[in-house]
């Protein structure tokens, strides 16, 4: 292995990596497309509030004002007031459905007087089927104010409370925690794996491999710069999403060197697997299925997207054959749980792994056909 | 002189195609050969042998004393090669390209003055996929010599060149002549090896049915030189009776075989004597292209002879 001949190549890699920006794309903003979205998707769930339209008929009485102060209150739903004198009460469910309404809630006129006469008195909800989640919120927003008025009439005192809140310490784990080591391995498969497939059949095809053989750059340093610019990228996209995962949805991740050695053993793994799956392939439409048929079962069961734990218990199993499992296990330990004896266990499954593939891609390579 | 490449009873076969049926020849060191023959005819496939890419069915193959197959590596140091389909990296520009070859042979060639001598300076950064297809393959040839080779193997290297762009490689491959160095050239242009070459072999089916400079070829299986009077059809039957020379007469111009030279001199003083109206003459020869057409279209009618002669 001459360290000029992978210095020379690198540089022929990374310039032809730079100027293309389909590339480029891929690896720097895809996986910020990727944070975003599964951020969006699972971390701002508790945090937006369900819009409710009120009809107020008992509009001047402090008791149903003071009903939908408490419900403002919760936190869990915004109340907006509809004037009563353009909506008709009748009409008022259809009214909800015109102007794209979820939620609508009636006091009937007589609230105040029956509430000081303990008379029942019956409140109406209008929810939407399609939108349950909103219905659920709202219907528990109101049941729990309507609890607690009813608590105050019968001057009974609350039993079960709810101590001052508590902040979510870094002892538990929200899913976008568990989102970022995913994604860093997503990126760390993908990116080498599609690209390597891809290019080893296209430079077979048009004989670059054959102008390469005539040269005394080896097999090995061919693959050898192409591992060291996968590294590269890898740190530069961890970096890009842990920063963007951190600002955004405040994850909680420790920054430690002992996400270094993932970030290093990871892509020369599926660098190596890459060129495994073009150089076995006769044609590139086989190479693309056999790179598909590695790449979306580890893309999608090894922790990228959800935690493992989280699988059925009869999934979890073939989680474990994956490679990529243990690149993201690894770095779960490393990055939120400091479990340094179950990180070095992942990183020797990954090293091992690597070094057969990589031994192997290289007997498998061929410069030319014949 | 040492033959810097030599070839005994070369077979090649794919499959049940056989694309060299048993070739023999030699190349000498600092020489020029050209290697000829139509589509298919097998030029690509024996290139390839020689270089190392392709393995010999049967047959001995010597390139600078080495055998490509088993000592590659060795070879390929020493001889540069510009295949037929050359293609290379789509982003990287000629500079770049030439300064990653420098780095991998371990040479000190000026990628600068390497473009100027393929005239391709004017392109010097710009990207391989947004070059035309003549100035790829300027590339070619220039990353062909950045290792300093002892030989150089072009297959087609001027297929697809404007006329300008065929001179400046033309030139390259004189000056790689005048270093002693040599050249193994496939082309489908005849007069680029005439010009060139100083021995050629032509390649057909997989044999080679003609070898030597181009003009023992053309003296071995060209037609005569003539002698063509443009006038009147009696002038043929005027000289075919007072020379005894034949005498092809057809589209009012009359073709006269020249045995010797100084039958030139003979028909101009019959036609001087003769008092026929003639307006022009002019006598011709038959080029390489001309052989190449006739050897190559009689080998396909069947009618394999060894001779020239209608
Ligand atoms: N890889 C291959 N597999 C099967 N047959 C082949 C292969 N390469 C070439 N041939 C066949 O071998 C014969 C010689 O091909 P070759 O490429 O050597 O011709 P050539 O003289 O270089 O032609 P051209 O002038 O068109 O470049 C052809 O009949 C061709 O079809
Ligand atoms: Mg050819």
């Amino acid at each position: 292995m001459n360290p000029r001949h992978v210095a020379a190549d690198f540089r022929v890699v990374a310039r032809s990596y730079l100027r293309n920006s389909a590339a480029l794309f891929f690896s720097l903003f895809f996986p910020i497309i990727l944070i975003l979205l599964f951020g969006a998707i699972f971390s701002n769930a508790g945090s937006t509030t369900v819009s409710v339209e009120v009809l107020n008929e008992d509009h001047n009485s402090p008791a149903s004002q003071a009903f939908l102060a408490a419900l403002s209150n919760t936190s869990i739903v915004s109340v907006h007031l509809v004037n009563v004198s353009t909506v008709d009460p009748a009409g008022f469910a259809a009214w909800l459905g015109q102007n794209g309404y979820a939620v609508g809630l009636v006091v009937p006129l007589g609230f105040q007087a029956n509430y000081t006469n303990h008379t029942p008195v019956n409140l109406t909800l209008y929810t939407n089927p399609e939108n349950p989640s909103a219905a659920g919120a709202a219907e528990g927003a109101v049941q729990g104010v309507a609890n607690a008025f009813n608590l105050r009439a019968a001057n009974g005192s609350a039993i079960v409370g709810l101590g001052p809140g508590a902040t979510v310490g870094s002892q538990i784990y929200t899913y976008i925690d568990f989102l970022i080591p995913g994604l860093i391995g997503f990126t760390i498969l993908t990116s080498p794996m599609f690209s390597m497939v891809d290019i080893t059949n296209s430079y077979r095809k048009d004989g670059i491999f054959r102008e390469l053989s005539l040269t005394p750059l080896t097999r090995a340093e061919w693959l050898t710069s192409r591992v060291i610019w996968y590294v590269l990228l890898s740190f530069v996209t961890a970096g890009i999403m842990i920063v963007t995962g951190v600002a955004l949805y405040g994850a909680h991740v420790l920054l430690t060197a002992g996400l270094i050695p993932y970030l290093v053993v990871g892509p020369f793994l599926f660098v190596s697997l890459g060129m495994l799956a073009g150089s076995i392939a006769k044609t590139p439409e086989s190479a693309a299925i056999i790179g598909n048929i590695i790449t979306f079962p580890m893309m999608f069961l090894s922790g990228t997207f959800f935690p493992v734990s989280s699988f059925p218990t009869w999934l979890q199993p073939v989680a474990e054959v994956l490679p990529l499992y243990y690149v993201i296990d690894g770095m779960n330990q490393v990055m939120l749980f400091s479990n340094a004896s179950r990180a070095a266990f992942d990183l020797a499954v990954v090293l091992v792994i690597a070094v057969a593939i990589f031994l192997l891609a290289i007997r498998f390579f061929r410069w030319r056909d014949e | 002189m040492a033959d810097a490449i030599s070839v005994r009873g070369l077979v090649k076969q794919y499959g049940p195609v056989t694309a060299v049926a048993g070739i023999d020849f030699s190349v000498a060191e600092g020489t020029v050969f050209s290697f000829l023959g139509p589509n298919g005819a097998g030029k690509t496939t024996t290139t390839e042998i020689l270089e190392g890419l392709r393995r010999a069915s049967s047959g001995e193959v010597r390139v600078l004393g080495l055998d490509p197959w088993t000592d590659g590596r060795e070879l390929h140091r020493r001889i540069g090669v510009i295949p037929q389909d050359f293609r290379f990296f789509d982003k990287i520009t000629p500079k770049e390209s030439i300064e990653y070859y420098r780095a991998l042979f371990h040479t000190q060639v000026d990628p600068t003055a390497l473009l100027a001598q393929v005239e391709l300076s004017d392109k010097a950064n710009a990207r391989y996929d947004t070059l035309s297809g003549g100035q790829k393959q300027k590339l070619g040839l220039a990353l062909a010599l950045t290792n300093v080779p002892e030989i150089c193997f072009l297959d087609e290297p001027t297929t697809g060149l404007d006329p300008h762009a065929r001179r400046a490689i033309w030139e390259v491959i004189r000056r790689l002549k005048r270093e002693g160095r040599t050249v193994f050239l496939t082309t489908h242009y005849l007069e680029e090896a005439e010009l060139l070459a100083d021995r050629v072999a032509i390649i057909h089916h997989g044999q080679i049915i003609a070898s030597g400079t181009p003009q023992e070829i053309i003296r071995a299986h060209g037609r005569p030189a003539r002698m063509r009077v443009d006038g009147p059809p009696s002038i043929a039957e005027y000289l075919r009776s007072h020379l005894g020379l034949p005498v092809d007469a057809s589209d009012g111009r009359v073709e006269v075989d020249l045995a010797r030279k100084e039958d030139a001199l003979r028909v101009l003083e019959a036609l001087q004597a003769s008092g026929l109206p003639w307006s022009s003459f002019a006598t011709e020869q038959d080029t390489l292209e001309d052989v190449f057409v006739r050897l190559v279209g009689r080998m396909d009618d069947g009618a394999i002879k060894s001779e020239a002669a209608p």
